[in-house]
């Protein structure tokens, strides 16, 4: 069997990014409620918002670390792995890139520290300041990077020079046309998946009755989130839709397993699609309501996609299944999150132990709507990687065979299943200890500093423990 | 008539690149001695030593990564496959010591394992960085704007000899590190390991300023005809000084001074290297200016960088002066 480097090298990709979308899928909003809880400490002096907020910022700690060090490696895929695309496209794209870079490392060098260490050391106005300048600084990031990705779905504000990109106007290449649909839909899904984790950490902490306020209070403060945003976000993806449909219909048509045009078009259920038949087999379909859906009107057309000649279509399978997941995740998170705002409203959420130990088991349903949406739209964009321009099988480092890549791959698939499970089970242990920890001690500034997340974490927990 | 932000950039990429060897350098050169320290009590001291720094260190590595692709995009896109796998191992094996270094305290059951795991990691990720740094000084196959050579095309002596001489030269900017920081046995062992490795990394000098001028017709015109010889003559000669002082700064009491006089030996060793090369960045295919990213592209990024790095650097200062001091044998760090 032939090694196919381009293949292997997406998987590679793959396997790279979503290990590390996962960090600031939980930090950003993690980050948003510390803030909140900081605020809340700030102005009202309760002991609870400092408490959780300790509790929190020790495991924001930890995952922001796990972060930088996944982070590390992504920069170099680009060099490595797709050296074709960096040439053509960095005069356009390395400037957001870099920006990603230097404001996240602005962020962990200057507020962090304060954050993590600084209760004892600045007053209490700053130490809520440093809370709200992390929060906005992952939101940077997250601008930074989701520029780059929507200008990659999305190119303009670009001239084409001898097959390379060059910049003409850099605020159409950052307010690129999907950016504000990408970066709602994201930051939204980011405070989403937050939620769900801070709610299901509420709960298994109430029903071992460990910090019984603090989890309730967790748990109170997610569903008032999430009763709003799941709706808002259904909204949201719905406009991003819209604008994909707008931008790249191809992706819709893979999205809907759609190969013929027909007017007005069913909506596929469910189904299994068969890209060389060009067909979808065992097709469930409902007609009329994929227009309606997907056009907002009931004579609204959806290109199929034999439109577009065979080398230019992506593969169904991924986007399709993908959006059935993500859709269906969107459906439990809002059934959740109705039914505890219902049992909350009723006065009979802490008595519902069903639905109490229901939460832990659903926290992790946030990284499967975003790794299934990411694989949407990264799928959904083949068979490019500046959509309708540069190709996939054109951006591939041309000195790198199969097995090149085959033995990198297996580097990093290695590496990383010691360090991730490693992390998160380091992550599951200061859960375990609970909210009733203390800040770590002033003394810890004069030894260690921001960049020791896991240690410090460790050691405020551990010093708390000892009499 | 646009500003040539190239000069810039450049300078701004040398001392990104400058401050990552010297200071990754140290707390690598520190992991690479872990592993021969005699004394495994010891072990804890070296860990306190760099605890609150490293990953800070680590971070220049992404500055020097993206602002290679964001200044000298073409540079970026040819030398990065051609060393595509010192550079992966390079990645990995610094991941590796980031979690060896984090978790040889929470799993005392496996510290054996983390132990090796954190040198082990120190001393491959070095020898990549040298293989890098080696492979560069060689040169690259080229056609057009890629890389035309295959992903082993490093496995040749010369970036081999430079991959064991950078192990040597971080182990000489640890050991500083160490007499700087610790005392008693440990300090003493530091210098006894500094002025082995001083001697181990003079003799890779040495052998690579007589190998590149030897095999390489353009370098040797560069530094032997006249008038050039004239100028760049107390290159030599001043590294040849320094190594003489650090001798004696590592033999005698000296605490600050060895640390200096290895930060000056590798700014010699890069005054060097740039000399033999410049103004090349894709060494020997494309120059810095041909390489360059558009100028609107560099102006863009300038303007954030401007900001952002005084703090960035304030902040790295702040952060050594409250660690300033030495660290203790018996009361750990953690």
């Amino acid at each position: 069997m032939e090694l196919d480097p381009v293949l292997l090298s997406r998987v590679q990709w793959g396997w790279v990014i979503a290990w590390h979308i996962l960090l600031p899928a939980f930090t950003v909003g993690l980050a948003s409620y510390i803030a909140v809880l900081e605020g809340l400490y700030f102005f009202t002096g309760r002991e609870l918002w400092f408490r959780m907020s300790g509790f929190w910022t020790r495991i924001f700690a930890v995952s922001f670390g796990m972060g930088v060090v996944s982070g590390v490696i992504m920069p170099f895929q680009f060099g490595t792995n797709w050296s074709r695309f960096t040439d053509a496209t960095a005069d356009v794209i390395s400037p957001l890139l870099a920006y990603e870079g230097l404001m996240a490392f602005f962020l962990e060098a200057s507020f962090l520290g304060v954050l993590l260490f600084g209760r004892r050391l600045v007053p209490p106005w700053a130490h809520f300041f440093a809370a709200a300048m992390v929060a906005f600084g992952t939101l940077l990031s997250s601008f930074w990077i989701l520029a780059t990705n929507s200008w990659m779905q999305t190119p303009s504000g670009y001239k084409l020079v001898d097959g390379r990109f060059e910049p003409a106007d850099w605020l159409a290449i950052v307010f690129n046309p999907s950016f504000p649909y990408r970066l709602t839909h994201n930051v939204t899904a980011f405070y989403i998946t937050t939620a769900f984790v801070v709610m299901g950490v509420g709960a298994w902490l109430l029903r071992r009755n460990n910090a019984p306020d603090d989890a309730r209070m967790m748990i109170r403060m997610a569903l008032d989130l999430l009763i709003i945003l799941v709706p808002l976000q259904m909204v949201l993806g719905d406009q991003h839709g819209l604008n994909t449909l707008e931008h790249q219909p191809a992706k819709i048509a893979a999205i809907e397993g759609r190969y013929d045009t027909v007017q007005p078009t069913p909506l596929t259920l469910f189904g299994i699609p068969d890209d060389e038949a060009a067909t979808m087999r065992y097709a469930i379909e409902l007609p009329d309501l994929g227009s309606l859906v997907l056009t907002h009107s009931w004579r609204g057309t959806i290109k199929g996609l034999k439109e577009w000649p065979a080398d230019q279509r992506p593969p169904v399978a991924p986007p399709f299944f993908a959006f059935r997941i993500m859709v269906g995740v969107g459906m439990i998170m809002l059934l959740i999150a109705a039914t505890g705002q219902f049992l909350k409203l009723r006065g009979k959420l802490w008595d519902s132990a069903w639905f109490l130990w229901l939460l832990p088991w659903v926290a992790p349903l946030g990284f499967v709507a975003v790794i299934a949406g990411w694989i949407i739209t990264e799928v959904g964009r083949q068979p490019w990687t500046v959509y309708g321009l540069l190709r996939t099988a054109d951006s591939v480092s041309p000195s790198l065979t199969g097995a090149n890549v085959a033995l990198s791959l297996a580097l990093y698939v290695v590496v990383y299943l010691i360090m991730f499970p490693t992390g998160i089970a380091f992550m599951a242990g200061l859960v375990r200890r609970g909210p009733q920890t203390q800040e770590p001690s002033a003394e810890a500034v004069q030894s260690g500093l921001p960049a020791r997340p896991f240690e410090n974490a460790a050691r405020a927990a551990s010093e708390t423990r000892s009499p | 008539m646009t500003l040539d932000l190239v000069p810039v950039w450049t300078v701004l990429l040398g001392l990104a690149v400058f401050y990552y060897v010297v200071f990754d350098g140290f707390d690598l050169g520190v992991g690479i001695l872990y592993g021969f320290v005699p004394n495994p009590n010891s072990r804890t001291a070296m860990m306190n030593s760099i605890a609150p720094v490293w990953d800070g260190n680590e971070t220049w590595l992404v500055f020097g990564g993206l602002g290679l692709l964001a200044a000298f995009p073409l540079a970026f896109a040819i030398i990065i496959p051609a060393v595509y796998f010192p550079i992966v191992i390079m990645l990995l094996a610094l991941v590796f010591r980031g979690v060896a270094f984090e978790f040889r305290f929470k799993r005392p059951a496996l510290r054996r394992f983390w132990d090796g795991a954190f040198c082990g990691g120190s001393v491959v990720a070095t020898f990549a960085q040298g293989i890098v740094l080696g492979t560069f000084i060689d040169g690259f196959e080229v056609n057009g704007r890629q890389f035309a050579g295959t992903s082993f095309d490093w496995v040749r002596p010369f970036p081999l000899i430079t991959g064991l001489a950078l192990m040597f030269g971080y182990g000489l900017l640890g050991a500083a590190w160490l007499v700087l920081k610790t005392e008693g046995d440990l300090q003493d062992w530091a210098r006894r390991a500094g002025r082995l490795c001083l001697v181990a990394v003079m003799v890779a000098i040495v052998a690579v300023s007589i190998w590149t001028p030897a095999t390489n017709a353009a370098i040797a015109d560069r530094w032997f005809s006249w008038p050039d010889i004239a100028f760049l003559s107390p290159v030599p000669i001043v590294t040849a000084l320094i190594a003489i002082g650090e001798w004696f700064a590592l033999s005698r009491r000296h605490e600050l001074t060895p640390f200096l006089g290895a930060v000056a030996l590798f700014l010699m060793s890069f005054v060097g290297i740039a000399i033999s090369i410049w103004p090349m960045i894709v060494p020997y295919h494309y120059t810095l200016w041909q390489a360059a990213s558009s100028p609107s592209t560099q102006a863009f990024l300038l303007i954030g960088t401007l900001f952002l790095l005084p703090v960035i650097l304030m902040y790295t200062a702040w952060s050594y002066w409250v660690f300033r001091g030495k660290v203790r044998e018996t009361v750990g760090y953690h």
